[in-house]
């Protein structure tokens, strides 16, 4: 006994390192098979606080631009209520409204990772929770993955696990958005099968086969595709309507009744 | 003359992180080059001292920066992993001198203090690049990011170190 304790206590180092590398390889290799650690992430109490301030700074220096995009999208909004012929005076229940829309800031962004996070200054006590989709005025950002009291984290569209039902604007035809690591202005869709026409600057955008997006909100346009022969599905190029290296002002939509949704999916596999 | 060996480590710690999570993990160049200086801390971290101490001080110091980039512990592992093989590289580098009670960085020739910082950035880079992407038919980027990033690194790491080191 003596000798083991002996020899624990002179390798001690070496233990502590293995300890330790055990340690933050659980927390590594777990969040890579499925979510971020619910307790280690940039939407604490700290980091939150901390990136509030920052983000708040870091706001005024874009204000102009942001003004400019949100006065577009105002522009945009109101060409499409003109284009209403009547604006209908009954207004739709509370709890019949399919979709809500939270406003957010963000005051946390990266682009370089291969997994890439955002963070926002809404958070449970604003009614968000996991698993709502993310938009900017210009098109689609990401998925709530962790919320705290006041803070949220984004997975964003430039991380690998990320993958969004997209269609190209026209057709019924709906693929998987993914992001291969390489250029942030570019993500890449897969399982578009072949019979789908399909040329440059086509618009893509979500389909309405998630329970997370409305369909329709924008996301980007092709640049290029190819049909590999073996397969008959297309890889398609999309540069993203968004700049994700600038980011501000978000929208995060809450799905009413995407509960009900995955109860019925659920009960359907279950009997399967 | 200990008090402020510790006073001046946790301000140190301090900096890094800040300059770290505030700065350079904004810096984005090219799009995808954001350098990591934190290897410093491990390059001026006293010699003789309880290793213990030190493989967990780095651990704490990646640790945190994990937490603001949402990483996970690829940081910690990385930098702990340094804070563990340093003797080793202290070592290549500069014979068994760094042992002796006087030596400081001071008394070395620039080859070999450039040489023990090149070995620090390149390997951290490389374990934390290939933790965090975690698949080999992904090696190409993985090298491609060790290398441009460790440029950049190495470039900010020299120029740090040589604008803050002691007067003889």
């Amino acid at each position: 006994m003596q000798r083991i304790i002996n020899f624990i206590l002179s390798r001690r180092n070496t233990f502590l390192y293995l300890l330790l590398l055990f340690i933050g390889m659980m927390l590594t290799v777990q969040s890579h098979s499925y979510h971020q650690s619910k307790y280690f992430n940039s939407a604490n109490w700290v980091s939150g606080q901390f990136y509030s301030i920052s983000g708040g700074i870091g706001a005024y220096f874009d204000l102009k631009g942001e003004n400019e995009k949100l006065q577009e999208e105002n522009r945009r909004l109101r060409e499409l209520l003109g284009t209403l012929e009547e604006v209908d005076s009954l207004q739709l229940a509370e709890d019949l409204r399919v979709y809500e829309y939270i406003s957010a800031r963000v005051n946390k962004n990266s682009i370089t990772s291969y997994r890439n996070y955002l963070t926002i200054n809404r958070g449970a006590a604003h009614g968000i929770e996991e698993d709502m989709a993310v938009i900017t005025p210009l098109g689609v950002l990401g998925i709530i993955e962790n919320t705290s009291q006041n803070f949220a984290t984004v997975q964003s569209v430039l991380n690998d696990r990320s993958s969004i039902n997209a269609i190209i604007k026209g057709t019924d035809q709906f693929g998987s958005l993914r992001w291969d690591g390489e250029d942030f202005t570019r993500v890449q869709l897969y399982d578009i099968p072949k019979l789908v026409p399909i040329k440059k600057s086509d618009t893509i955008m979500t389909g309405g086969m998630s329970s997370i997006f409305p369909p329709n909100i924008p996301i980007g346009v092709v640049v290029d595709y190819k049909l590999p022969k073996e397969t008959s599905f297309y890889e398609i190029e999309v540069q993203l309507f968004n700049d994700m290296s600038n980011v501000r002002n978000v929208y995060v939509i809450r799905n009413n009744q995407r509960e009900e949704i995955l109860n019925l999916q659920a009960q359907t596999e279950d009997v399967e | 003359m200990l008090n402020s060996m510790i006073s001046i480590n946790i301000t140190r710690f301090m900096l890094l992180v800040l300059a770290q999570v505030w700065i350079l993990n904004n810096v984005n160049l090219l799009g995808y080059i954001n350098p990591m200086i934190y290897v410093l801390f491990l390059y001026w971290y006293p010699m003789r001292q309880n290793r213990s101490v030190f493989i967990l001080t780095s651990f704490a110091l990646g640790f945190v920066i994990d937490i603001f980039s949402d990483t996970m512990a690829i940081h910690a592992i990385s930098c702990m992993t340094l804070a563990y093989i340093r003797p080793l590289l202290l070592r290549f580098c500069y014979g068994n001198n760094y042992e002796f009670q006087g030596f400081s960085y001071t008394n070395t020739t620039r080859l070999q203090r450039i040489t023990f910082i090149i070995l620090l950035v390149v390997i951290h880079h490389l374990i934390f690049f290939s933790l965090e992407i975690l698949s080999f038919s992904h090696f190409v980027i993985i090298l491609k990011k060790v290398l441009f990033t460790s440029g950049i690194s190495l470039f900010l790491c020299l120029l740090i170190s040589s604008l803050f080191a002691k007067p003889s």
